[in-house]
């Protein structure tokens, strides 16, 4: 961990400093959305509903699941939900 | 560095003394402080490095940070200065008897010391140090947008997250290392150089630092990094084209002169390969120049079908040879003269020959594999390189053939048969056009075969890099450009 590091932009300094947010799609017809359980208790009772929003709506919801919330979701998983969908819903419960 | 301004810092009237312990003259002058202040001298005295130093002295403070001896432009230990009426008034650095006595005002001061002793560098001038100062206390001039990194956030990884690499790390551009980059080179960093395509962005040659310190650069290099841009922007040159094209040109370096040598631009050994800071950097300098600057990126405007590891990086030197006119002096510049000359330039195809024995085998070996470039039966569309190596390069000298020479054979060689090159003959449908039937056609242009000396001692082997298929006029011509300090 350090303290806040300076970069200078190496850039002509045409888009704003903060990073966009990827657009939002206008629809969810056609495309495949992960519904990724980090495995926190109670986390799938939501999930599990919203996937069933989901599914009634028409829309390809694939389910995954983290073997635990206190690490990072393990890298073949990650490659897995990008390769095989266009959103992802992940929920934090508490 | 900034010159301090005393009197907008408002300093009390007085004596200020700059010391540190490390330094012999120091420890010379240490009891004439304390003389000093019994004499009733309004006296301050900042310590840089250890506070056992004029330990007790009323007007000792340890300046650990450097903060006062960079506001005060100290460059040496000691260093008198007098403040009167909130002005600098006089200043000596290390022990001068007479300056001391005359700028203390105490005609007896140090009268037992030996009346010269030199002082010892300022710590603020160690290496490194300076232009960490000169970003936390002075104004540094640099005028890009500051980009502060979150906490967690690894530096050479926050480089890769917003885009500004070709795919491996860069060195991230601090304002420190902005500054020492621009050390290299006496030019103001607010100085346009141009509109760097494909956005005709206008590139300072601040941008070109900050990119220079991502490339890996050390701040000798920034001069000929300078130049490679301001080359690269040459209209001729059609930098442009060059990103956008499907094919696999990209801007290759190649630097002559005693700049190129003084800074170890490599011409021998490996001199298209890998392995030496100076080639690797100062190419993939101008090509990050191209993609943040110019924002010309791969899969955006670059539409490179294959594209070329050299698109990373590529610049040598040419291994001048007394007996062989180096290309700048070829292309009118002094000998003398440093410059470099940007080729649009694709892969390396080796000429293997190692039995040719005379200049006439070697360039008849040489006019063959030249009739690869962009393909055998395609003639007037890229521009060659011709990278002759030593050993190659002996056979002409040795024969009495300048490289005038070599380029005049090798330009009656290359008149090819139009009827072995037309569009369909052979049963290949690609060819030049049917109207070339029974004409000699030359493969390339005039001007368009450029011929450099470089590689290493051992090898009977040359190497060809054929240029964009889109040579001359109508897309690139070869530009040449001094490199200035």
């Amino acid at each position: 961990m350090s303290s806040t590091l300076v970069l200078l932009d190496p850039t002509a300094e045409r888009q704003p400093l903060a990073r966009a947010l990827a657009a939002r799609p206008a629809t969810l017809a056609g495309l495949s959305v992960a519904v990724l359980d980090i495995a926190k208790a109670r986390g799938n009772v939501f999930l599990d509903r919203l996937a069933e929003l989901l599914a009634a709506q028409g829309v390809a919801v694939n389910r995954y699941r983290k073997p635990t919330f206190t690490r990072p979701a393990p890298t073949a998983l990650r490659q897995q939900i990008a390769a095989e969908n266009q959103l992802v819903i992940e929920g934090l419960a508490d | 560095m900034p010159v301090p301004d005393l009197a907008t810092d408002g300093l009390p009237d007085g004596l200020i003394v700059v010391a540190k312990r490390d330094c012999p003259t120091c420890g010379l002058v240490e009891p004439l402080l304390h003389e000093l202040a019994r004499a009733g001298q309004a006296l301050t005295v900042y310590i840089q490095d250890d506070p056992a130093y004029a330990a007790g002295l009323p007007g000792a403070v340890l300046d650990d940070t450097l903060e006062h001896s960079f506001r005060l432009g100290i460059e040496f230990v000691p260093t008198l200065i007098r403040i009167a009426g909130g002005r600098e008034v006089a200043r000596t650095h290390g022990w001068h008897r007479g300056d001391w006595q005359q700028i203390s005002g105490l005609p007896t001061l140090g009268a037992a010391l030996p009346e010269l002793r030199p002082g010892c560098g300022s710590k603020t001038l160690d290496p490194g140090v300076a232009e960490d100062l000169q970003v936390r206390f002075g104004q540094t001039g640099l005028t890009s947008r500051e980009v502060a990194l979150g906490d967690a956030e690894d530096a050479i990884e926050a480089c890769f997250d917003r885009g500004w690499t070709d795919g491996l790390p860069v060195v991230p551009p601090t304002p420190a290392r902005v500054l020492r980059m621009l050390a290299g080179s006496t030019r103001r960093p607010d100085e346009v150089l141009g509109l760097v395509p494909p956005d005709l962005a206008p590139c300072t040659v601040e941008k070109v630092a900050i990119n220079a310190v991502m490339a890996g650069c050390k701040p000798e290099y920034l001069p000929i990094v300078l130049a490679a841009v301001e080359a690269a922007l040459i209209d001729e040159f059609g930098m442009h084209g060059i990103l956008c094209t499907t094919m696999f040109a990209g801007p290759l370096v190649i630097v002559n002169g005693p700049l190129g040598r003084a800074v170890g631009v490599n011409s021998g050994v490996n001199a298209l390969g890998q392995g030496h800071r100076a080639n690797a950097s100062i190419g993939r300098a101008l090509q990050l120049v191209i993609r943040n600057v110019g924002g010309g990126r791969p899969g955006e405007v670059d539409r490179a079908t294959l594209g070329t590891p050299g698109k990373y990086s590529f610049c040598f030197a040419e291994a001048e040879h007394p007996d062989w006119e180096p290309l700048h002096v070829q292309r009118g510049f002094a000998r003398a003269a440093s410059t470099v000359t940007l080729f649009a330039g694709e892969g390396v195809q080796g000429v293997v020959d190692q039995k040719s024995r005379t200049p006439e085998s070697l360039a008849k070996s040489f006019a063959l594999c030249l009739r690869a470039v962009d393909h055998p039966k395609l003639a007037l569309a890229g521009d060659a390189l011709l990278v002759v190596s030593p050993d190659h390069c002996r056979v002409f000298i040795d024969a009495g053939w300048s490289k005038a020479r070599l380029l005049d054979e090798l330009t009656r060689l290359l008149l090819l048969p139009g009827d072995e090159m037309v569009a369909g003959a052979g049963g290949i449908a690609e060819g030049v056009p049917l109207a070339f039937a029974g004409k000699p056609v030359p493969k390339f242009r005039p001007g368009g075969l450029l011929i450099v000396r470089a590689g290493g001692s051992a090898g009977l082997f040359s190497a060809i890099i054929a240029g964009w298929a889109a040579s001359g006029p109508v897309g690139s011509i070869p530009v040449t450009k001094e490199i200035t300090a």
